[in-house]
């Protein structure tokens, strides 16, 4: 037991620096942008999970109880001590880190969960105040401002919305293939996964790669949903979309927002999707996935080791 | 609600009755709506005389503003988590990123 809780602590240490570092520098995520979402929730996932795992096994290992034993006698032991003897004050302090990381690492999922909602209606309804129904296209509506800006809010009735700006600045059949990008969003509920690495970054800010993964994951997210726009328009059109929205933030117009577009992104994005670069191969992304589900599962399976 | 940003004085519910009149909108219905923009925080009633005048609070650009402001923030800001066909960055954060990723 003690060197499966010596293993689970270096899975946390790897999982929480060298491994997203290494990820957030990789190129071939972007040739099969699912497979690398799927291990980023694994390092995710797993990260947490081992990091409270390691700690709960550290404070539990001299006490020879497991979890669900501990529960009643430190519950009891809280108000009208004693401990049992066995744990000593490293290991009060590695239990107690875990329940306070478990209890931290939630109730900032269910915060920004709350503050993300609380926003989206708000702009929803501004949205609905401010911007005109694209006849043409069921469940779109257009913004009247100049900067070209296309997104979508998911809810029950979802929105996607163009600017004034998009719809003069790009051709039918771009504009065709922004809305087919946007509505991949939607289907595949994208905002879930966005939302669940802002929530990480916010709970552990101190994480420098808490902030890369999410703008990995942000980036990986536009990606997915170019591959699936690109089922139904053409890849090269996509591209000519991404390249003329990138390039038009340099007019006067756009540019008084004080924002510029990501130009690296903009490249890598219009880049992957030229002709002759092909996804991982079946055997590559068999791989990245069972590595992925080991990830999640073996600092699980050490937990349920603790029952 | 374009009604009252358009125009340049407040407006009772009845004028603004009569500039939405081919909605052919009730007197009641009108007023429904009013306090709920009001609740809101979109629309605001002037003081105590009878009957009430109702103005926009903030111009339609401000609110525009404000809506691409949350849609072009940065992803750190960002609460509302949007995903954008084209990602923005402020200068400085190109800056950092493109050192970060290089």
């Amino acid at each position: 037991m003690a060197i499966a809780c010596a293993a689970i602590a270096l899975l946390a240490v790897l999982l929480a620096w060298p491994v997203p570092v290494v990820l957030a520098r990789a190129r071939w995520t972007t040739r099969s942008p699912a497979v690398a979402l799927a291990l980023w929730q694994a390092i995710a996932l797993g990260g947490g999970l081992a990091m409270i795992g390691s700690l709960l096994g550290y404070g539990l290992l001299p006490t020879g109880l497991g979890l669900v034993e501990a529960v009643p006698v430190f519950a009891g032991a809280l108000f009208a001590g004693p401990l049992p003897a066995a744990v000593g004050v490293t290991q009060g302090l590695a239990l107690s880190a875990a329940v306070i990381l478990g209890i931290h690492l939630l109730l900032n999922l269910a915060r920004t969960a709350a503050v993300t909602e609380r926003q989206r209606r708000r702009h929803r309804e501004l949205v609905g105040l401010l911007s005109s129904p694209i006849p043409s296209q069921p469940g779109a509506r257009m913004l009247d401002h100049p900067a070209p800006v296309a997104y979508c809010l998911p809810g029950v009735r979802t929105i996607t919305v163009l600017s004034q700006g998009l719809i003069e600045l790009l051709a039918d059949d771009e504009l065709e293939a922004v809305l087919a990008h946007e509505r991949t969003h939607l289907r595949q509920q994208h905002h879930l996964v966005l939302l669940a690495f802002k929530a990480w970054n916010a709970a552990l800010p101190w994480f420098p790669i808490a902030n890369r993964a999410e703008r990995s994951v942000a980036e990986l997210v536009e990606m997915l949903a170019d591959d699936e726009a690109r089922r139904t328009v053409s890849g090269e059109t996509l591209a000519r979309a991404i390249k003329r929205v990138g390039s038009a933030w340099e007019s006067p117009d756009a540019s008084g927002t004080g924002y510029v577009p990501d130009a690296v992104a903009v490249q890598r994005r219009a880049e992957r999707l030229e002709p002759g670069n092909r996804p991982l191969s079946p055997a590559a992304r068999s791989a990245v996935l069972a590595g992925s589900a080991a990830l999640a599962l073996a600092p699980a399976i050490f937990m349920l080791g603790l029952l | 609600m374009d009604a009252l940003w358009d125009a340049s004085a407040p407006l009772t519910a009845n004028e603004l009755r009569d500039c939405l009149a081919e909605r052919a909108l009730a007197q009641t219905t009108m007023l429904t709506v009013l306090s709920r923009l009001e609740a809101k925080g979109f629309v605001a009633a002037d003081g105590d005389r009878r009957p009430k005048r109702f103005s926009a609070r903030r111009s339609r650009a401000d609110h525009t503003a404000e809506l691409m402001l949350e849609v072009l923030g940065s992803a750190s800001d960002r609460e509302a988590a949007l995903a954008r066909f084209v990602d923005t960055v402020t200068p400085r954060e190109a800056d950092t990123l493109r050192r970060l990723l290089g």
